[in-house]
């Protein structure tokens, strides 16, 4: 339970807000990262910790694009193909992107392991091609650069000795 | 030149707290809180005639004065959900003078004894965001944020909030619901943020773009006099453009509002990609209207009244280009698609019209656009635009109106057409998520939104 394992880090998020239900967002995030995804569990988890009800977690979950209420790869790769990126060759990367790993537009791996979307402007439309993966952006792309990055998190996620309940 | 914005293009460590504090850092913060009340602080940024930088250039003094001296709690809210397409200025504020917008924002709340601070971050700024997380307890450390702020007597801390990705908690007051753990949609106004029942906690709210914050140490420095000498009159002081599309050099360029795009794009910017001849420009993202690149519009100057008085707006001056061999259609669909994605759905024009938009382009972009459709397109943006809750009502018309009247002839050529432009683009506009409806019915279609 979040609400155990994470007691301090709760803690501080309330302190940032005079009320619990500003807090949902930020714990959102921390049971993502805890569960990988957004199930129902976890949805009512977070509802009861910010004393609101599931109901509305779930509607905030829908409402953003950086929630995810379905399992992802393990290296989820948002590809940023707004208009800025796309004169800059953005959705020629992205095409290639989907080849290269085999999938399709929204698609994940066989092995779990990527999932490649389009996402709309990251604010990065000056380094296109770019992508973010785990919250964490990579610009300036082109293909050998993210084949290289690609190559690099498959060999960690293989050296990795599964969690147990991973 | 020095840069009164971008410092860090000129102290690459200015980030670092010891860095800033040595090149002047925090002095403006000291000068208001030491030196004046917050009366006369709100009377300086009111007398520098520093407009906002978030899109609607509203001036920051004016929206500071609104606040009602006697409410017992205030806040003062930064907005750094930048997510129009084209803009990225704020993130390197945020990234390598962060010290800068929090010393802004700290004055901003003094000006309005605000109880408290919140920085709005785009989700996607996760790193950004914590990093700045640290920054701010440098600041505390120091006394310049927190309990009793220099000795004051006034307290005040400030506190980061992430977003998740939307485009809508951009605007102001779906920014608050956002924060309030709310569905992040705009509100019924009035009552505005600055009133009683309007702001953060429904207190009253001052809501600043982060480069709106980033001017204010340097006014309380040099004063409302020695800013006003940068810029225009009616547009004073430093802007940074942020240049992106077929431009040689992508990137932010920190210059002084009323230069002209031609300045900007070839002086500056470095001209068009590969040699090529500039077609169009889109001067505040995705969405203001494109303006056709001609002498005239080249020969402008960039400031609020001067391209308002070409037909569009400088908004957050994210200045796309495109060049010669763009397909204004294909651009129209992009943005078109980015409105339908990001339209909250709260008001049924704008959640239908968006929705149908993207219907017709992504028929045109499949070779299978009417006549009708093209008429449609004429007509919807029309309908959709005076009778919304938010801007992003009147933003999602512009690409689209401003297109299917200056090229025409592309758009003839479209539905002309029986290949497939634009295969992969349609089949991705056609698997769209937020406040997704259904295929709008008849009724609707025909009676035009
Ligand atoms: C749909 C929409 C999106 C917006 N996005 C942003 C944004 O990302 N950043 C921003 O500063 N202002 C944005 N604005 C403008 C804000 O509502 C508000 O005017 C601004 O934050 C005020 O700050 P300023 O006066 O310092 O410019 C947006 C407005 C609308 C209608
Ligand atoms: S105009 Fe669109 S984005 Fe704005 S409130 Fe209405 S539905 Fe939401
Ligand atoms: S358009 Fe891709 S980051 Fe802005």
């Amino acid at each position: 339970m979040l609400a155990d394992k994470y007691a301090d880090r709760i803690e501080e998020i309330f302190a940032k807000y005079p009320d619990k239900r500003s807090g949902i967002m930020d714990l959102l995030y921390l049971a993502q990262e805890e569960y990988g995804w957004l199930s129902e569990d976890a949805l009512r988890e977070v509802a009861a910790l910010c004393d609101v009800d599931p109901t509305q977690a779930q509607s905030i979950a829908g409402f953003y694009t950086m929630f995810s209420e379905k399992p992802k790869g393990k290296y989820w790769l948002q590809v940023c193909t707004d208009l800025p990126c796309a004169l800059r060759g953005a959705d020629q990367f992205y095409r290639e992107l989907c080849e290269y790993l085999g999938v399709e537009d929204g698609g994940t791996t066989g092995d779990g392991l990527f999932t490649v979307e389009q996402v709309m402007c990251l604010a990065a439309c000056d380094r296109a091609p770019m992508l973010q993966c785990n919250f964490h952006y990579y610009e300036n792309l082109d293909m050998e650069t993210i084949k290289a990055l690609i190559e690099q998190w498959r060999a960690r996620a293989l050296e990795e000795v599964p969690e147990p309940g991973e | 030149m020095t840069h009164i914005l971008l410092r860090d293009l000129d102290i690459p460590d200015i980030w670092q707290f010891d860095t800033y504090v040595a090149n002047g850092g925090y002095e403006g913060l000291k000068k208001a809180v030491q030196e004046h009340s917050p009366q006369e602080v709100i009377q300086i940024v009111l007398e520098s005639n520093l407009r906002g930088r978030g899109g609607a250039g509203f001036p920051a003094g004016r929206k500071w004065s609104f606040i009602p001296q006697d409410a017992p709690i205030k806040y003062v809210t930064v907005n750094a959900d930048e997510s129009e397409p084209g803009t990225f200025k704020d993130r390197q504020l945020l990234e390598k003078n962060p010290h800068q917008v929090i010393e802004g924002a700290m004055i901003a709340a003094y000006a309005i004894q605000a109880a408290g601070v919140y920085i709005y971050c785009r989700g996607e700024f996760w790193d950004l965001a914590h990093a700045l997380e640290e920054r701010i307890e440098e600041a505390r450390q120091a006394n310049l944020v927190g309990e009793n702020v220099l000795g004051s007597g006034w307290t005040c801390d400030v506190y980061v909030h992430l977003g998740a990705g939307a485009y809508i908690c951009g605007e102001e007051s779906a920014l608050l619901n956002s924060l309030q753990g709310l569905l992040g949609q705009p509100r019924v106004r009035p009552p505005f943020p600055a009133q009683i029942g309007g702001g953060l906690y429904y207190q009253p709210t001052v809501v600043n773009n982060v480069e709106t914050l980033a001017n204010v140490p340097w006014i309380l420095v040099n004063g409302a006099d020695e800013y006003k000498k940068i810029g225009t009159p009616q547009s004073p002081g430093p802007k940074i453009f942020c240049m992106s599309g077929h431009v040689a050099k992508p990137g932010n360029y920190e210059l002084p509002l009323g230069i002209t795009f031609r300045e900007l794009i070839f002086e500056h910017a470095g001209g068009i990609r590969d040699g090529k001849e500039l077609k169009a420009i889109l001067p505040s993202g995705a969405s203001g209207p494109v303006l056709v690149a001609t002498d005239e519009v080249l020969d402008t100057p960039l400031t609020y009244e001067d391209v308002a008085a070409l037909g569009s707006t400088l908004g957050s001056a994210s200045i796309i280009l495109m060049d010669e061999d763009t397909d204004m259609v294909w651009a129209a669909a992009k943005m078109t698609h980015f409105f339908k994605h990001e339209s909250c759905g709260k008001c049924t024009p704008c959640r239908e019209g968006t929705y149908w938009l993207d219907r017709i382009y992504e028929r045109l972009l499949r070779g299978e656009g009417t006549q009708h459709d093209l008429d449609m397109l004429h007509v919807v943006p029309k309908q959709m635009a005076p009778v919304t809750l938010c801007a992003l009502g009147e933003f999602a018309a512009n690409p689209v109106l401003s297109t299917v009247t200056q090229f025409p002839e592309e758009y003839e050529r479209y539905i002309q057409r029986s290949d497939a432009p634009h295969p992969e683009m349609a089949d991705a506009m056609s698997t769209v998520t937020r406040g997704t409806t259904g295929e709008v019915p008849e009724a609707v279609a025909e009676g035009g939104a």
